[in-house]
């Protein structure tokens, strides 16, 4: 975002107490819902998306010295947001993970029962959690994989070989239930 | 995992995980923010307590020390 204000970002960035809680309160109101989305992108959890967003900006309120506003604030929201996440899927068990009742693919594939969907799921929550990321952005939300990079503060080499070790693992998972992708 | 394999698992995973698109919270989350900043102002911070313990335990091991501490207080 060019001139949402460099004003604000340096307020921000500067920690003036006459300035910075009123150009926090700016930036929280501006990138809120982008946290959100990003986050609940990585989470499927509207409720921990919310919960993480609010997690995110503290951690940008503690860190706003090291912001650097050549990156830009959404970039940098964004990869303090995906470690949060990393963080919280880190603690969960993979069963906590699985939505109660899956929503249905729009373009529902006969082919693919809803055995086989909740079991790839499960499967899929057992992946650490850093193969997971990295595939459900970038082959489930089809997030560009520079953005995921930046993100993820990797190159973006290390995004297509996460990728791709993430659903080698799914698949050798699912081969191990007798269930052949 | 050849390049087919890999395309049929990403269209499994499609259709196991639907993609969440574009998503907005329910609520203005400032409040929350604003409840968070709130509870850790009032918070001593984590090293203000190490600080206490390490003083606790050097006073424990060099009980000269206490009234050079209290001197300074």
């Amino acid at each position: 975002m060019p001139n949402e204000g460099s004003n604000v970002l340096d307020q921000f960035r500067q920690g003036n107490p006459e300035t910075f809680e009123d150009a926090f309160e700016t930036l929280f109101r501006l990138h809120q819902r982008v946290v959100y989305g990003w986050l609940l992108r990585i989470v499927r959890n509207p409720a921990a998306a919310e919960d993480l967003t609010v997690e995110t900006f503290w951690r940008i309120y503690r860190a706003h010295a090291r912001f650097q506003p050549s990156r830009g604030f959404e970039a940098w929201a964004r990869t303090i947001a995906t470690h949060a996440a990393l963080d919280w899927l880190r603690r969960q068990r993979p069963e906590d993970e699985l939505p109660a009742e899956l929503p249905a693919a729009a373009n529902a594939d006969p082919a693919v029962s809803d055995e086989i969907r909740r079991k790839t799921a499960l499967a899929f929550g057992r992946l650490p959690p850093r193969l997971r990321i990295a595939a459900l952005l970038a082959v489930v939300e089809e997030q560009p994989h520079k953005e995921i990079a930046a993100a993820l503060g990797i190159s973006v080499a290390a995004v297509k070989l996460r990728v791709f070790r993430a659903l080698r693992l799914l698949r050798k998972d699912l081969q191990q239930q007798g269930i052949t992708p | 995992m050849n390049a087919h394999d890999e395309e049929r698992m990403k269209q499994l995973l499609r259709k196991a995980m639907p993609p969440v698109g574009e998503a907005e919270p329910a609520r203005d989350l400032w409040p929350a923010m604003l409840r968070r900043l709130d509870a850790k102002a009032d918070a001593p911070p984590w090293f203000d307590w190490a600080l206490l313990g390490g003083l606790v335990v050097f006073a424990a091991f060099f009980p000269a020390s206490i009234p050079v501490f209290l001197y300074y207080l």
